[in-house]
């Protein structure tokens, strides 16, 4: 029998076990046919009193013995307080109230935003956060900066046509960067694709960038995808996919094996406000509460999804509010706030790792950029609204104050900064558009363990062809 | 010229689903109409010549102007689309028939099926074929089988899915594939008027006549459409075949962004095949 049935069966004998001992206690008169109790009817109680349908529904719930009947009806806004009635049901002790009172679709607040440094880059006073030192903060802040830097140069690359897509953080470097400062390299990341900075962070070098944009020879993706899907084994980020959404599960999965493994270390997954409407966001946070999976969802929530924004993508309170739902703590934390992402996460990863369970963390944020080099987001947005979120709320100029603030930094050492970024992957660029692409056997290698027979022949009929009319293809593949 | 202009809005407007009689014309239908009038024009007959967006969108506009029950939804519909192909509707038939989706194909599959049960017209976009994937399970077990799995008790013939398709020179995996045999192997779903039901009967005669065929399609060669044509056509005119069906198709891999030109059937690899199916 389904365990569902169980427990309705068990929740009616309660029920009316219950209502045998009251009927026997002269402290209910009223079951008797006197007069009812008068309490106050809530709005909403009063408003669904008059529709029958209401009523039947809660009916066929408690169970069909006309006992269980009367309990319901004197439960209907009769019921006098004090004797607390409650069932056990699967999960725990759950209480009846005779109020018909529906939860609200939204708190009276919002869930509120952990931040730790003010607009002006001084830490809030009486905030809480993890300790920083200061080779930690400057490695911080400058690969923010490269981060920034790495965007600009190869989007002006992509519009000079040298590259044939591109997609970049901007305004997202805090979440970036301070959420994989707060990692370790054991720790799994499953991105979604607007979080290069992690990878970044882990090592991958700008020359490795500009391979995979270029989809040269060295690339890891021996060329097959787009730019910016990035991946890498020695890393511990997995490859980028486009399809939104579906490296949630994947995250689950691989943080149930290194919580089997006993490792010292988490998955995480970056996802947008978008991904969140994704049936796999879904399976995910289920999936991770039920197998307590040691994994941290991290939604990047930057207010747009291409054009749509997050009022035509969700009503509920954001990302944050979902975590409950599925059983998982969550927390919302300012994206711009370098400080406020690193001690989140930071203290995700040991909740996650310590007790084996999942972590939501929801980052507010903005995508200052275009969606990517095939959008015009004025088409659908205000530009001062784009400049505001791009100038008062720069997470890296906020982040520098604070760095600045300590002594640690100073305006030579940022124009160093930017001018060695920059000179750095001119050369990568430079490099990468000059190396070959991967050979023609790549094409069949990887679809399976070992190309198969109707692949091998595939390759031969090609190569008779490719010998036959050479100018009809890329010169750059090496044949 | 007709083959490449139904190719063209094949392209852009893939699947119209369902059967029903009393969709005399659905959005795709309208799409291959407004796309005759160019054709028109290359034909030397009256029309004016558009590209394939614009015809598409003329035909949401007509769909949405004369049917008042008519809807049009998806990912960023309504700021126009990514493709914008939506381009004006919103603005001219408002928010409640023009409108944006949350990012979930099943979602929107589900959704338009359920719109259409109630007698509506609901023209959804996928906003890639590569992203339809996710509403497998709504159209192929729902939307397909909705009318004969009821008895006709109900039905989602008004609904259309138009979602774009093929390769266009930087797409790598998931902006380039064609997906279209795999809703072509279920009962149910109508694809444009070129695949579900095809036209056996033309591609007959024109073989009866010449005795050659060949079939080329992007998607991978393996399972593709091409192998439901060339055994058709072996069945119907085995006798009357001079060569054997040639097929010059997509390769048995993913879709590779470097390597485009060497997955595609492009037009040397055409030639040659047709000059060997001649020389037989
Ligand atoms: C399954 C799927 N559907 C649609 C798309 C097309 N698409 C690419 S990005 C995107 C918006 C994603 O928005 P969000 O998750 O908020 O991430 P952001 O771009 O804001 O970082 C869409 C709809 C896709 N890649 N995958
Ligand atoms: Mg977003």
């Amino acid at each position: 029998m389904a365990s569902s049935q169980l427990a309705r069966r068990a929740a009616r004998r309660l029920l009316s076990s219950q209502h045998r001992r009251h009927c026997a206690a002269p402290a209910c008169p009223w079951l008797l046919g006197s007069a009812p109790p008068v309490l106050a009817p809530s709005p909403v109680a009063a408003a669904a009193a008059g529709d029958r349908r209401g009523f039947c529904s809660v009916r066929r719930f408690t169970g069909e013995s006309n006992a269980a009947a009367a309990v319901e009806e004197a439960e209907n806004g009769l019921v006098a307080g004090g004797d607390q009635q409650a069932i056990d049901f699967p999960g725990g002790k759950v209480s009846f109230v005779a109020e018909m009172n529906f939860l609200p679709e939204s708190q009276r607040e919002r869930i509120n935003c952990y931040r730790v440094l003010d607009d002006d880059g001084r830490t809030i006073s009486g905030s809480r956060f993890q300790e920083v030192s200061k080779e930690l903060a400057l490695k911080m802040y400058s690969e923010m900066v490269t981060l920034q830097v790495m965007d600009t140069i190869f989007f002006e690359a992509q519009r000079q046509g040298r590259i044939s897509f591109y997609l970049t953080s901007h305004g997202e470097e805090a979440i970036n960067i301070a959420s994989a400062a707060a990692l370790t390299i054991d720790d799994i990341v499953l991105p979604q694709y607007r979080e290069p900075g992690v990878l970044l962070w882990r090592g991958f070098t700008l020359q490795e960038f500009a391979n995979q944009c270029f989809g040269n020879k060295l690339d890891y993706g021996k060329g097959r995808q787009m730019p910016i899907h990035y991946g890498s084994n020695r890393l511990n980020y997995f490859t980028v996919s486009s399809p939104i959404a579906t490296q949630l599960p994947h995250a689950v999965g691989a943080a149930y094996s290194l919580k089997m493994d006993k490792k010292d270390a988490c998955a995480i997954t970056y996802f947008g406000d978008g991904g969140t409407s994704e049936g796999d966001f879904h399976a995910a946070l289920n999936f991770a509460a039920v197998m307590e999976a040691p994994v941290i969802f991290f939604c990047r929530n930057n207010g747009w999804a291409i054009s749509t924004p997050t009022s035509e993508q969700f009503r509920s309170d954001g990302a944050v509010i979902r975590g409950q739902a599925y059983g998982m703590r969550s927390i919302r934390v300012d994206g711009n706030d370098a400080l406020a992402v690193y001690s989140a996460v930071h203290t995700a990863r040991e909740m996650a790792i310590k007790e084996g369970r999942p972590i939501l963390v929801e980052a507010l944020t903005y995508r200052v950029g275009h969606h990517s080099t095939s959008d015009d987001s004025t088409k659908y947005r205000p530009v001062d609204e784009i400049e505001h979120w791009r100038t008062a709320r720069d997470p890296i100029s906020r982040y520098r104050k604070w760095v600045q603030g300590n002594g640690w930094w100073c305006d030579e050492d940022e124009s160093e900064l930017r001018n060695n970024v920059r000179q750095e992957l001119l050369k990568a660029i430079q490099v990468a558009e000059r190396m070959p692409k991967p050979p023609l056997a790549e094409l069949f290698t990887d679809v399976y363990d070992e190309v198969p027979s109707n692949l091998r022949e595939q390759e031969r009929l090609l190569r008779d062809t490719i010998k036959k009319h050479p100018a009809d293809y890329p010169a750059d593949v090496h044949i | 010229m007709a083959a490449k202009s139904l190719r063209e809005i094949r392209r852009a407007a893939a699947a119209g689903i369902g059967s029903r009689r009393c969709f005399s014309g659905d959005a795709a239908a309208a799409a291959a109409a407004a796309a005759g009038v160019a054709e028109g024009k290359v034909g030397g007959g009256a029309g004016k010549e558009v590209n394939l967006f614009t015809a598409i969108n003329q035909a949401l506009h007509i769909a949405l102007d004369t049917d008042p029950r008519s809807y049009v939804f998806g990912e960023d519909v309504g700021f126009g689309g990514v493709f914008r192909c939506t381009t004006g509707l919103a603005d001219r038939f408002g928010r409640n028939r023009v409108f944006n989706t949350p990012l979930c194909e099943q979602g929107i599959a589900g959704f338009a099926v359920g719109l259409a049960a109630m007698g509506n017209r609901a023209i959804a976009e996928i906003q890639f074929a590569d992203y339809i994937f996710p509403a497998f399970d709504q159209i192929v077990n729902e939307a397909a089988k909705f009318r004969y799995r009821s008895g006709n008790e109900f039905n989602c013939g008004g609904l259309t899915i138009r979602s774009p398709y093929g390769a266009v020179g930087h797409g790598g995996h998931y902006h380039s594939q064609s997906p279209e045999a795999f809703f072509c192997h279920v009962p149910g779903l109508k694809h444009l008027r070129t695949l579900i039901p095809w036209d056996k009967e033309t591609v007959e005669a024109s073989v009866s006549k010449t005795g050659k065929l060949l079939v080329s399609h992007e998607a991978p060669i393996t399972g593709g459409f091409g192998a439901e044509i060339a055994a058709s056509i072996t069945e119907r005119c085995f006798q009357r075949l001079e060569a054997p069906v040639a097929r010059v198709c997509g390769l048995d891999t993913p879709f590779p962004l470097v390597y485009e030109t060497f997955y595609m059937p492009t037009k040397n690899k055409v030639l040659d095949a047709i000059k060997a199916t001649v020389n037989y």
